[in-house]
């Protein structure tokens, strides 16, 4: 090869090169400006301030859909998990179960955190919205996975028992992008009330069990 | 003339409530559309957003406002005066305001222009009261006049590109106490709440499932609810902030479903549990 041919390769290299870069600059500029215009068009009302939905990491990055899944964004779903994986704290007195009744009743609730809801009000967890969880309740969604027996499929060792106080503590510490809210780590149930849920889930009494 | 309103609107809602009811009980769990399904062909000759069309229609050409002046110049995109389609080419770019606007926003330009009233005394009324009560009324009567017509909004204006990038945007912003955007729910067609089956919004047959439906009559609250109505109440259970009518986000929102439903057919109004 030429080194005319060679200059010419490594300049349309260098100018292919430089336009993707500012592609990117411009796509990432333009990206800050709508999401400047998304958060303009709220207002504070009730409990739910405009505030609340200037994005953390975690919801930056799933924001974007080719990040949210596939190769592109793994690196830094991983890290992210990582993070979130950092906030998790054990129950205060190291009692991981509470009561599987009183949890089947926060698991139907969905009310609460709208800006309609008083600051006083209990929230629940909202959980047959999305799963599956005992058999009588064929009113339930689809989104999460169907939680059906989950005791009695997987036991109550350490291992299950942490992890499943982790993934509804922050359910982003293990899957970054999960469609399941950071239940602990945004405060949405009390302690008390994911010891009951944990329960429901776990309790070889409890009618997930059964 | 409102006292017929009013009964006929919450007979058809107790009569809707039973078809829900029955369906939730039942054993071999029927989805939530096999109840609304039922009721839709109950009603088949008769939704009861007809009484807010008949509505709209008399404020359409009743002179109003402190110009005392009718509706009837207002151009919805098709030319001054011209209802029938217009509803199908919205959102769309006007010259006029230099925005891309939703039929809301639209109808409020025509009211302050030609009737001379506030908009915002419409963006300040809450949903189906005061000054918002009679834009409502309008949309029954706009969106009615685009029945069985394709949806063809143009998205060929910069503008209306960018409210459709915008809009895309907005669609999976995820944030908030619950880290939920609009394709937390809307972005895959197997899915449900409870038993609510919940259209991929992403897709050309799902937006058609969500935009030719809207606004419609709403079983639950008894009401008639235009688009803008249902994109405060999904942000509301969201768990976002309050979304300012008329918004930027809101009618980002409506152009983006609007362009992923081209082609799809406006069954407008529509019956909603």
């Amino acid at each position: 090869m030429k080194t005319s041919q060679l200059i010419f390769r490594a300049s349309v290299l260098c100018a292919l090169g430089l336009a993707s870069i500012s592609g990117y600059a411009q796509t990432a500029k333009a990206q800050a400006a709508m999401d400047k215009a998304i958060v303009a068009s709220f207002r504070d009302e009730g409990i739910i301030s405009v505030a609340s939905i200037t994005q953390d990491e975690t919801q930056a990055l799933c924001s974007d859909p080719k990040m949210a899944t596939g190769k592109a964004g793994a690196k830094q779903r991983a890290a992210i998990e990582a993070a979130n994986m950092e906030t998790i704290l054990p129950p205060y007195d190291g009692v991981y179960l509470g009561d599987w009744k009183e949890g089947e009743k926060v698991a139907q609730s969905g009310r609460g955190a709208t800006w309609t809801d008083k600051s006083s009000a209990v929230n629940g967890g909202g959980c047959y919205n999305c799963h599956q969880i005992s058999k009588a309740e064929v009113s339930h969604g689809t989104i999460g996975p169907s939680l059906l027996g989950y005791g009695k499929t997987r036991g109550n060792s350490a291992a299950v028992v942490e992890y499943t106080w982790g993934k509804m503590y922050n359910a982003k510490a293990y899957n970054a992008c999960s469609a399941m809210p950071r239940i602990g780590h945004f405060n949405l149930l009390t302690e008390k009330q994911r010891k009951d849920v944990m329960a429901l889930l776990l309790d070889p009494a409890s009618p997930v069990n059964q | 003339m409102k006292k017929i309103v009013s009964g006929g609107v919450s007979a058809t809602l107790g009569l809707g409530l039973c078809f829900l009811v029955t369906s939730v009980g039942a054993q071999n769990a029927p989805t939530a559309s096999d109840g609304i399904a039922k009721y839709r062909e109950m009603i088949a000759d008769g939704n009861p957003a007809e009484l807010y069309e008949a509505e709209g229609e008399q404020l359409w050409k009743k002179a109003a406002g402190p110009k005392n002046a009718t509706l009837e110049k207002c151009d919805l995109g098709l030319g001054a005066g011209v209802v029938k389609g217009a509803a199908a080419q919205l959102p769309r770019y006007f010259k006029d305001t230099n925005r891309v606007q939703d039929l809301e926003s639209r109808l409020m330009t025509c009211m302050e222009v030609l009737q001379g009233i506030d908009p915002k005394e419409i963006v300040d009324a809450p949903f189906g009261k005061g000054a918002k009560k009679a834009v409502e009324a309008v949309v029954a009567y706009v969106v009615t006049s685009s029945r069985d017509m394709k949806i063809n909004a143009p998205m060929k204006h910069p503008k209306e590109k960018e409210m459709y990038a915008l809009g895309k945007r907005a669609f999976y912003y995820r944030g908030g106490a619950m880290d939920f955007s609009c394709a937390s729910c809307h972005d895959d067609a197997s899915k449900r709440i409870r038993l609510q089956d919940l259209p991929d919004l992403t897709s050309a047959k799902g937006a058609a499932l969500g935009w030719g439906y809207w606004p419609a009559y709403r079983v639950s609250s008894g009401e008639f609810w235009t688009m803008q109505r249902r994109l405060n109440d999904c942000y509301r259970q969201q768990r976002f902030p309050y979304p300012n009518y008329v918004s930027d986000v809101t009618i980002a929102l409506s152009t983006y479903l609007a362009a992923n439903a081209k082609g799809g057919v406006m069954y407008t109004p529509g019956l909603k549990r």
